[in-house]
């Protein structure tokens, strides 16, 4: 079972891929342009869809995904907490 | 898959371009004449009208789009023959004008001076006309290189980015090597990935107009942004989906020109490409408004990738949608074509799931219905580029 997936190894989040997922679970990942895998506990309940962050990441540090800059943490973000519009926020407009 | 020697079965129209359906377009030059327009695709069965709000009083360039969005919707070869009505016979005349150029069946009526009931009737007879003609039209054997296959997704999620967005991408990267003419757009979603597409394109002419489409939309959005532009970019439904910024947006978005294909043109709204090759037409991500303007710049077909499951379809473009959200497969799966979850467990390969949407285009492209046309969605939407006079 697959429960997150990476784009690239150097990014800092993955994307859950199934339903259902609770804090303190244990999760497999796959990292999809290098063919690896990854484990993470998620730290939060995190729905289909959403990111979890894979790398610690402090204020105004960059996300990375699919390699490239998506945006800048606004509040600090541990391994495998649910990553999105509570601590990542664009850079643009 | 191996497509050098793919082939669908297709409608050639009379200026060489192949078209993948056979509809009887009536087609209401302004609100007006919708009423009229209903009443003759009441009468007449397997005409189909295309009613919509615009069309009076617009200028300038605002109406320039709109003539050249309602001249291309007739003049693509998925329509075999049109009736146009307007409240004013000139302008059905400069429509109609048109949309001959490319040697259809092509009639007009103005609603002034005779009203709606002897416009409908003189409307129905030309359409009938029409209908018993173009239903004697048969199918031929075309190469793949005939048709022209457009994308844009939808109702995007993180599964986008990584399922179904890449799937076209497959797709796009296998059809661009035959000459197949192929087109994206969705000018603010490629926001944070431009630099991307300009890396992608042909030459220094190519970029050049790319950033003026690409600088031009960021500066409309510059001019009428509130405190950002985070309230619909991205939209309610995809940040419920998981993407946060327009930036993880537009990466995701660009997953659908592969990973090979060069940018080789870039048109306007509603512009029709003048060779093969892949195309970016600056355009609104606004779905229903961006199938309208692929449509009236003569695409065939259009694949349509979804995360949370947008539901668009249009009148004269059959819509395929693929997902690979496996909530969205099973909770919407009447709406979905191509189920692609199978990507995210390591069920399929990418390579898997891209012949497995090119398989379901030829199809559809030989005359499978798609879901979106077997539930009737017909969004036709005109983009506006400001207020009327």
């Amino acid at each position: 079972m697959i429960h997150f997936v990476v784009h690239d190894e150097n990014d800092s989040v993955g994307v859950v891929v199934v339903e259902g997922v609770k804090a303190g679970q244990k999760l497999s990942g796959w990292i999809m342009d290098q063919d690896k895998s990854i484990e993470v506990t998620a730290r939060s309940d995190i729905p289909i869809g959403h990111k979890l962050a894979i790398k610690p990441l402090a204020k105004d540090a960059t996300v990375i995904k699919y390699g490239v800059d998506i945006g800048r943490v606004v509040a600090p973000i541990q391994v495998g907490e649910h990553t999105h519009i509570q601590n990542l926020k664009t850079k643009r407009w | 898959m191996d497509l050098s020697k793919a082939t669908f079965r297709g409608y050639k129209r009379e200026n060489g371009r192949v078209g993948v359906r056979n509809h009887v377009v009536i087609l209401p030059v302004d609100d007006l004449s919708n009423a009229a327009s209903l009443a003759v695709e009441s009468n007449i069965k397997g005409t189909m009208a295309l009613p919509h709000p615009y069309g009076r009083l617009q200028f300038g360039a605002d109406l320039d789009l709109h003539f050249r969005t309602l001249i291309g919707t007739g003049s693509n070869p998925n329509v075999a023959a049109v009736v146009v009505i307007c409240i004013e016979e000139q302008w059905a005349k400069k429509v109609a004008d048109g949309i001959a150029a490319t040697g259809k069946p092509v009639a007009y009526f103005g609603i002034e001076q005779h009203g709606d009931h002897d416009t409908i009737m003189r409307a129905s007879k030309k359409a009938k006309e029409f209908v018993q003609w173009a239903s004697e039209l048969t199918r031929e054997e075309r190469p793949l290189k005939d048709l022209w296959v457009s994308t844009k997704c939808g109702e995007s999620d993180t599964t986008s980015g990584c399922g179904a967005n890449p799937t076209v991408g497959n797709a796009f990267d296998k059809l661009y090597p035959h000459g197949v003419t192929l087109a994206f757009g969705e000018t603010t979603e490629l926001t944070g990935g431009e630099q991307l597409v300009m890396q992608r394109c042909r030459n220094d002419e190519v970029r050049k107009k790319f950033k003026f489409m690409f600088d031009r939309y960021q500066r409309l959005v510059e001019a009428h942004k509130t405190n950002d532009l985070s309230d619909s970019q991205p939209t309610k439904g995809n940040i419920e989906g998981g993407l946060t910024t327009i930036e993880e947006k537009a990466l995701g978005n660009i997953q659908k020109i592969g990973r090979k294909c060069v940018v080789d043109g870039v048109i306007d709204k509603a512009e029709t490409p003048t060779h093969p090759g892949l195309w970016f037409m600056d355009s609104s991500s606004a779905a229903a408004e961006m199938l309208t303007l692929l449509g009236a710049a003569g695409f065939a077909v259009h694949l349509f990738p979804t995360g949370q499951g947008n539901v668009v379809g249009n009148p004269i473009l059959p819509v395929i949608k693929l997902s690979a959200n496996p909530r969205t497969v099973r909770t919407m799966s009447e709406h979905i074509d191509v189920d692609v979850s199978g990507l995210l467990q390591r069920q399929m390969t990418p390579d898997e799931a891209g012949d497995k949407l090119l398989e379901c285009m030829l199809r559809t492209a030989n005359g499978r219905l798609t879901a979106a046309e077997a539930l009737g969605h017909r969004e036709f939407v005109l983009t506006r580029l400001y207020e009327s006079a």
